[in-house]
C-alpha cells in the first residue's frame, strides 16, 4: 500500500478538503432534527408562528448548505480518485515496460494486464469512497450518539446497546456471506469455462456425439450456481430486515422509557422525536460503514497486488553500443541457463561461435531448449553461467534497446496487433517507407496475398489477427522483423504453418535479399537447415552435436536418425 | 421491448408461486413497515409532558408497535427468499436452455462468431437479465407500494399537507431522472473507453515480451497514456454525476421535510382553517412519511436505466435462442455395420454462395483405402472433412457411407463411424485420464494407459505431478505437441470404421512423430482413412491423393501417377527436399 501513496501527492488539497466538506454536511444533517425539536417544543408550545417560519427556513438553509458541501466533496473525491488512478496506471504501465522477461514471467502477462486494469480501478474507487464516506459514516454514528447523550444521558444508554448489537448482526452475517459470494463467483466462472471449452471443442464433441453429456454437465454446473446463490441469498436476506428490526425495537425501547422520562419532566416531546431520528441515522450509517469495510478490504488486496509489481526491479541496462562488424558476431562461452524457480537447467554448457553473415540452425525435440538458447542472444534472459557475446561484447553490457533494435525477432506464435498491416510493419522501424515495407513483405512471401487484399497495406488487422489465416499471419510476422534490414535475424520455428514450397521460397529470398544479415533459425525440418553454416542439435538442454550438416550426419546419432528418416522418405519416393 | 419482457417472464412461469408470494410478502412487509411511523406518532402523543403520560395507552401502542416491527421483518425476509428463488431458478433454466441451443446450432453459426461473444451471452447477458429484470422488478414493485402507501397514510393524517407533498413530487422525480440520465451517458462513454483501455493493455502488456523484442515500449506507452488520460477525465465526470444522487435526494427530502414541518407546526398552533389541527405525534409520523416518500423515486429511475440494459441483454439472448437449429433427425435410421465404403457423387458446396468452392466432386473409396488430401496452406482441405461429418451440409449431389446416403441417417450414428484427430487440439478441463477416455467413457485405467503408451504419451504423462489424474486444460502448460498426443490417444481407445487425421501430428517433434506413425499404421490397418498432412512423405503410400488448390480439387490419383504427371503435386512434393 505504502508505495502507492506517492501517487496521491498531487491531490493533497482534495484529500483534506473533501472529507472536511463532507464533515460539514454531516454536522448540518445532525442539526436538522434538533431544529425540528425546537419547532415542536418552542414554536408549537408557545404558539409562536414567526418562530416556526424562521426555523423552517433555517432547515431549508441548512439543506442548501448541506447540498453545496456534499457536491463539493463528491467533486473533489472524483477528481482525486481518478487523478490518482490515472497517474497510478501510467506509472504502473511504465514500470511493466521496464521489467525483464524474468520479471514478466514471475507475475505472468495475464495477471499483469489484470493488475493494470482491474486492480488499479479497485484501488481508485477505494480512494473515492474513502474521501466520501470514511469520515462521514463514523462521524454520523458518533455525532448521533453525542447528540443523544446531550439530550438525555440515561435514555441514550439504549444507543449503546442497540448500535453494537446491529454491528454484531452485520459482522456475523457478512463474515459468513462474503466467502459464500466468492464461492458462487467461482461456480459462475466454471460455467463460463465450460461454455468456452464447449464452443472451442464443438467439432470434437459432435464427432464423438457427446452433446447430451455436455448438456448434463452444464446443467449440473448451473444447478450448482442456483443452489449456492440461493443459499447465500437466504443468509444475506436476513441482514436488512434484522438490522431494521433491531433498530425499530430500539425505537420502541426509547418510546417506552422515554414516556417515563417525559412523565418525570426530564424529557420533552420534541426531544423524544429527535431521539428516534438519531436512531434511524445510526442504523443507516452502520450499514454504510459495513459496505465501506468490504470496499476497503478489496482495495487493500488490490493495492498489494499492484505494489507487488512495483517491487520487481526494472531490467538492468548497460551502455555499450558497438558496431555489428566483429568477425565473431555471436559467441557462446560455456553458457548455462535455468529459469527462475525451475529445478533443472534449460540450457547446459553451450559453447559455439558464429561468424558475421553466417546462418546458424538449431534443431531438436519439443522442450529441448531451442527457443531458450535463441532468447539469450537479444538478452531477453541473462545466462545463469557463462557469457553470451554479440559482436565481441557481453550482451549484459549492451544498451539493450540498441541491441534489440539491431536484432529482428520472429516468435514461434505469430501475434499481430490491431491496426493496419502498415502499422504492424512499422513496429521495428516507426518511419519505415512503403517501399521498405513492401520489400520486406516480398522477402517473407507475403506481398502476394497482401497486395491482393482490397485495401493492401491499409487492410485492418483485427485484434489477434483473426481475419488472417495462420500461414498469412506467420508471413506478416516474419516480414515485420525484416523491415530495416536487421543485423541479426532470429526465426523461432516460425515457418511451421507454411507449406514446403513457400518455406523454400522464403529461405531463398532471405539469402538473396539480406546477404549481410546473420541468421539464427530454429526448425523441426532438417531440410530447412541443410545449408546452414552451423547446426546445433539440442537434446534435453545440451548440445548433442554442433557442426555442418555433413559433419553431423557423420558424428551425431540423433541428427543422423532424423536425417535418415528423411532420406528414407526421399528414396522411397523415387523408388516408386 | 414488451415482447422481450413477456418472454423473460415466461421463463419465470414454473416459479409463478414464488412470484405471487413475492408480491404478497412485499405488499404485506412494506405496508406493515409503513404503519410503524403511525404507531410511533401515537406513542409520542401518549407522552404530552410532565405528569401527562398515559401509561396504559403507551403500553398498548408499544406492544402493537413491537408486533408490527417483527411481522414486517418476517415478511421482508420471506419476500427476499422468494425473489431469490424466483430469479436464480429462472436464470438457471434460461442458461441451460441457451447452452442446449448451442449444441443444436449449425457449425456455420458458431464458426462465424467469436467464442468470447457467445460465452458472454450465456454468462454475462443472463446475469444482467437477472439483476436488472428480476431483482429490479422487486425493487420497482416495493418502490411503488411505498409511494402509494406513504401517500395514503399521509392523506389519512392530513389531506392538505399531503397535497403539498404531492405537488413537490415532480421536484424529486425530475432531479432523480436528470441525474440518472447524465450518469448513464457518462457511464456509457466511460465503459467504451474502459474497453479500449483494456484492449490496449491486453495487446501491449499481454505481449510485453514482443513489445520489448521490438523496442516498441515508448510508442506503446504513448498510446496507453493517451487513452488513460481520457479515461481518467470521463471517469471522474461519470463518478461525480452518479455521486450527486444521494446528496440531491437528501436535499429534496430536506425541502419536503421543512415544508411539512412548517405547515404541520402552523396547523398545530392554530392556523387550522388552512391546514387543520394536528398533534405533535401526528406531525412526527407525517415527517417520517415525508422522509420515506421520496426515496423510491431514486430507486425507480435507477431501475429504469438497468431495465433498459437488461432488455438489451435479454434480446441478445433471445436472438441466439431464435437462431435456426439443425433439424432434429432422431427419427431417421441409424447407420450401423459400416463397412468403410464411401463415395462422393457430383458434390457441390460453398460456404459463401458468392465464392464457389467444391464443384462437381466425385470420389469412390473402397473399404480399407487410404485417402490423402494435400495442398498449400489455407486451400480448404478441411472442407471435405466438414462435409463428411455433416458439420456443413452439401448444396447438391450425394455423399454415401457404407452404401447409405448420409443425409438419410442420424448425424450421431454417422459421426460415430468416424474417429477424428484435428490439427486444433482440444483438451478440456479435467484429468488426463478423462481426456483420453472422452470417446469411450467406460474405458478402464489399463486401457487408457495402453492407449497413451501406444502414442508415446505415457512418458510425459507419468512425469506430470499427479500422473493420469493431473488436471489439465487448454492453458495448463501442456505443449501443443503434448496436447496433440492426448487427442491421438483418444482415438486409440475407440474402434471407428473410418479414421480422419487432419494434420494430426503437426505440432509433434520429428522423433516422436516417427514413433506415433508406427502406432497410426497399426490403427489404420484395415480401416478406411482420410489423412491431411503438410509433410507429403507421410501420405505417399495412400491409395488416392486429392490435390487441392484454392478450394478446388486440381489433381487426383496415387503418388506414382501424380509424380509422373509432373503437375502441381510433383511441384509440392519436390519442394520439400529442395534446398
Amino acid at each position: 500500500m505504502r508505495p502507492l501513496l506517492k501517487y496521491l501527492r498531487n491531490y493533497k488539497k482534495e484529500l483534506i478538503f473533501g472529507p472536511f466538506f463532507k464533515l460539514l454536511e454531516a454536522i448540518f444533517e445532525l442539526i436538522v432534527p434538533m431544529v425540528m425539536a425546537k419547532i415542536i417544543d418552542n414554536g408549537i408550545a408557545n404558539r409562536d408562528s414567526s418562530y416556526i417560519i424562521t426555523h423552517s427556513l433555517l432547515i431549508v438553509l441548512l439543506g442548501v448548505c448541506g447540498l453545496a458541501f456534499a457536491l463539493t466533496c463528491q467533486y473533489l473525491a472524483a477528481r482525486c480518485a481518478y487523478g490518482f488512478g490515472t497517474e497510478l496506471r501510467a506509472a504502473l504501465y511504465e514500470h511493466i515496460s521496464s521489467l525483464s522477461y524474468t520479471g514478466i514471467d514471475r507475475i505472468g502477462t495475464g495477471s499483469l494486464v489484470n493488475r493494470l486494469t482491474n486492480d488499479t480501478n479497485t484501488v481508485q474507487s477505494g480512494v473515492n469512497m474513502f474521501i466520501r464516506l470514511a469520515v462521514r459514516a463514523p462521524f454520523l454514528i458518533i455525532g448521533a450518539a453525542v447528540m443523544a447523550v446531550m439530550i438525555d444521558l440515561r435514555l441514550s444508554l439504549i444507543f449503546f446497546v442497540v448500535a453494537p448489537l446491529i454491528s454484531v448482526v452485520i459482522f456475523i452475517i457478512m463474515r459468513r456471506t462474503i466467502p459464500m459470494y466468492k464461492r458462487t463467483q467461482h461456480k459462475l466462472d466454471r460455467a463460463s469455462m465450460l461454455t468456452r471449452e464447449n464452443l472451442e471443442g464443438t467439432r470434437v464433441i459432435r464427432a464423438f456425439s457427446r452433446q447430451q453429456e455436455e448438456i448434463d454437465e452444464f446443467r449440473e454446473a448451473v444447478d450448482d450456481i442456483a443452489a449456492s446463490s440461493i443459499a447465500v441469498g437466504k443468509l444475506s436476506a436476513i441482514l436488512n430486515p434484522v438490522a431494521f428490526m433491531v433498530m425499530n425495537l430500539g425505537i420502541v425501547a426509547i418510546l417506552w422509557f422515554g414516556g417515563g422520562r417525559i412523565n418525570t419532566g426530564s424529557l420533552t416531546q420534541g426531544e423524544l422525536t429527535a431521539f428516534t431520528n438519531y436512531m434511524t441515522q445510526i442504523l443507516l450509517a452502520l450499514v454504510v460503514l459495513a459496505n465501506l469495510i468490504v470496499i476497503f478490504t478489496k482495495a487493500f488486496a488490490a493495492a498489494s497486488r499492484v505494489s507487488e509489481v512495483f517491487a520487481l526491479l526494472p531490467e538492468e541496462n548497460g551502455t555499450a553500443r558497438p558496431d555489428f562488424t566483429a568477425e565473431n558476431i555471436i559467441e557462446f562461452r560455456d553458457v548455462s541457463f535455468t529459469y527462475a524457480g525451475a529445478g533443472d537447467g534449460s540450457i547446459k554448457n553451450i559453447t559455439f561461435t558464429l561468424r558475421l553473415g553466417q546462418t546458424l540452425g538449431i534443431i531438436g525435440g519439443t522442450g529441448s531448449g531451442k527457443s531458450t538458447l535463441a532468447s539469450l542472444i537479444p538478452c531477453y534472459y541473462r545466462p545463469t553461467e557463462g557469457e553470451v557475446l554479440v559482436s565481441g561484447t557481453n550482451v549484459t553490457a549492451f544498451d539493450l534497446d540498441y541491441l534489440r533494435r539491431n536484432i529482428g525477432y520472429v516468435p514461434q506464435k505469430a501475434v499481430l496487433f490491431s491496426g493496419t498491416v502498415r502499422e504492424n510493419m512499422r513496429w521495428r522501424k516507426s518511419d519505415a517507407t512503403d517501399a521498405e515495407i513492401i520489400s520486406a513483405l516480398k522477402t517473407a512471401q507475403a506481398w502476394e496475398f497482401v497486395s491482393r487484399m482490397p485495401d493492401g497495406l491499409d487492410t485492418v488487422v483485427s485484434q489477434g489477427g483473426r481475419n488472417l489465416s495462420g500461414g498469412q499471419k506467420q508471413r506478416i510476422s516474419i516480414a515485420r522483423a525484416l523491415v530495416g534490414a536487421p543485423k541479426i535475424l532470429i526465426l523461432d520455428d516460425s515457418t511451421s504453418a507454411l507449406d514446403y514450397a513457400t518455406d523454400l521460397a522464403l529461405r531463398k529470398a532471405l539469402r538473396s535479399d539480406l546477404p549481410d544479415t546473420t541468421v539464427v533459425m530454429i526448425s523441426q525440418r532438417t531440410t530447412s537447415l541443410r545449408d546452414a553454416d552451423k547446426i546445433i542439435v539440442m537434446d534435453d538442454g545440451e548440445a548433442a552435436g554442433i557442426g555442418t550438416h555433413a559433419e553431423l550426419v557423420e558424428n551425431c546419432p540423433i541428427y543422423h536418425e532424423i536425417y535418415q528418416s528423411q532420406m528414407n522418405e526421399r528414396e522411397g519416393g523415387s523408388n516408386e | 421491448m414488451n415482447k422481450t419482457l413477456r418472454r423473460v417472464f415466461s421463463y419465470a412461469r414454473p416459479y409463478l408461486i414464488f412470484f405471487v408470494f413475492t408480491v404478497v410478502f412485499a405488499a404485506a412487509g412494506v405496508a406493515l413497515s409503513l404503519a410503524v411511523p403511525i404507531f410511533i406518532g401515537e406513542t409520542v402523543d401518549c407522552c404530552l409532558g410532565r405528569g401527562e403520560v398515559d401509561f396504559a395507552r403507551l403500553k398498548k401502542t408499544v406492544m402493537t408497535l413491537s408486533a408490527i416491527v417483527c411481522a414486517s421483518t418476517l415478511f421482508q425476509w420471506l419476500m427476499s427468499l422468494c425473489t431469490n428463488k424466483l430469479s436464480f431458478m429462472t436464470v438457471r433454466d434460461l442458461r441451460a436452455d441457451v447452452f442446449n441451443k448451442l449444441e443444436r446450432l449449425p457449425l456455420s453459426y458458431i464458426d462465424r462468431r467469436t467464442k468470447g461473444e457467445l460465452t458472454s451471452r450465456v454468462i454475462n447477458d443472463i446475469e444482467i437479465v437477472s439483476d436488472g429484470l428480476l431483482q429490479g422488478f422487486t425493487q420497482f414493485f416495493s418502490g411503488i407500494i411505498t409511494i402509494v402507501g406513504t401517500l395514503v397514510f399521509m392523506m389519512t393524517i392530513n389531506v392538505k399537507i399531503a397535497l403539498v407533498v404531492v405537488l413537490m413530487t415532480p421536484l424529486s422525480f425530475v432531479a432523480a431522472s436528470r441525474i440518472t440520465k447524465a450518469t448513464h451517458n457518462y457511464y456509457m462513454k466511460q465503459s467504451a473507453l474502459r474497453g479500449d483501455m483494456v484492449g490496449i493493455a491486453e495487446e501491449m502488456a499481454g505481449n510485453q515480451k514482443l513489445v520489448k523484442a521490438f523496442v516498441y515500449g515508448d510508442r506503446a506507452q504513448e498510446r496507453f497514456a493517451a487513452i488513460n488520460a481520457e479515461y481518467g477525465k470521463i471517469g471522474a465526470k461519470a463518478t461525480f454525476f452518479s455521486s450527486m444522487t444521494n446528496p440531491t435526494t437528501r436535499f429534496v427530502n430536506g425541502l419536503i421535510y421543512a415544508a411539512v414541518g412548517l405547515l404541520g407546526a402552523l396547523g398545530a398552533v392554530g392556523y387550522s382553517t388552512f391546514v387543520g389541527v394536528m398533534s405533535v405525534g401526528r406531525l412526527s409520523s407525517f415527517l417520517a412519511y415525508a422522509n420515506q416518500y421520496t426515496k423510491p423515486f431514486n430507486e425507480i429511475s435507477g431501475v429504469f436505466a438497468e431495465l433498459q440494459n437488461a432488455v438489451a441483454s435479454a434480446q441478445r439472448v433471445f436472438d441466439l435462442l431464435d437462431e435456426e437449429e439443425i433439424p432434429d433427425d432422431s427419427g431417421k435410421d441409424q447407420l450401423t455395420d459400416c463397412n468403410g465404403e464411401l463415395s462422393f457423387r457430383n458434390v457441390n458446396f460453398s460456404y459463401d454462395p458468392k465464392i464457389r468452392l467444391i464443384q462437381d466432386f466425385s470420389l469412390d473409396v473402397r473399404p480399407g483405402e487410404r485417402v490423402a488430401i494435400v495442398g498449400p496452406t489455407g486451400c480448404g482441405k478441411s472442407t471435405i472433412i466438414n462435409l463428411l461429418l455433416r458439420f456443413y451440409d452439401i448444396d447438391s449431389g450425394t455423399i454415401m457411407v457404407s452404401g447409405r446416403d448420409i443425409s438419410t441417417v442420424t448425424r450421431d450414428s454417422l459421426r460415430s463411424t468416424f474417429g477424428m484427430v484435428l490439427q486444433e487440439t482440444w483438451v478440456f478441463t479435467g484429468t488426463v485420464a478423462e481426456n483420453i477416455a472422452y470417446g469411450a467413457p467406460g474405458a478402464t485405467r489399463e486401457q487408457i494407459i495402453a492407449a497413451a503408451k501406444a502414442v508415446h504419451a505415457h512418458g510425459f504423462i507419468k512425469r506430470l505431478a499427479n500422473g493420469y489424474d493431473s488436471v489439465v486444460s487448454e492453458d495448463s502448460g501442456l505443449s501443443q505437441g503434448q496436447k496433440q498426443l492426448i487427442c491421438i490417444a483418444r482415438i486409440m481407445l475407440m474402434d471407428p470404421p473410418i479414421l480422419i487425421l487432419d494434420e494430426a501430428t503437426s505440432s509433434i517433434d520429428l522423433r516422436t512423430e516417427q514413433r506415433v506413425q508406427q502406432a497410426f499404421s497399426r490403427l489404420l490397418e484395415g480401416r478406411t482413412s482420410f489423412i491431411i498432412a503438410h509433410r507429403l512423405s507421410t501420405i505417399k503410400n495412400c491409395d488416392t491423393i486429392l490435390v487441392m488448390r484454392r478450394g478446388n480439387i486440381v489433381e487426383q490419383g496415387n503418388h506414382a501417377d501424380l509424380m509422373a504427371r509432373g503437375g502441381f503435386y510433383a511441384e509440392l512434393y519436390n519442394s520439400q527436399f529442395a534446398t
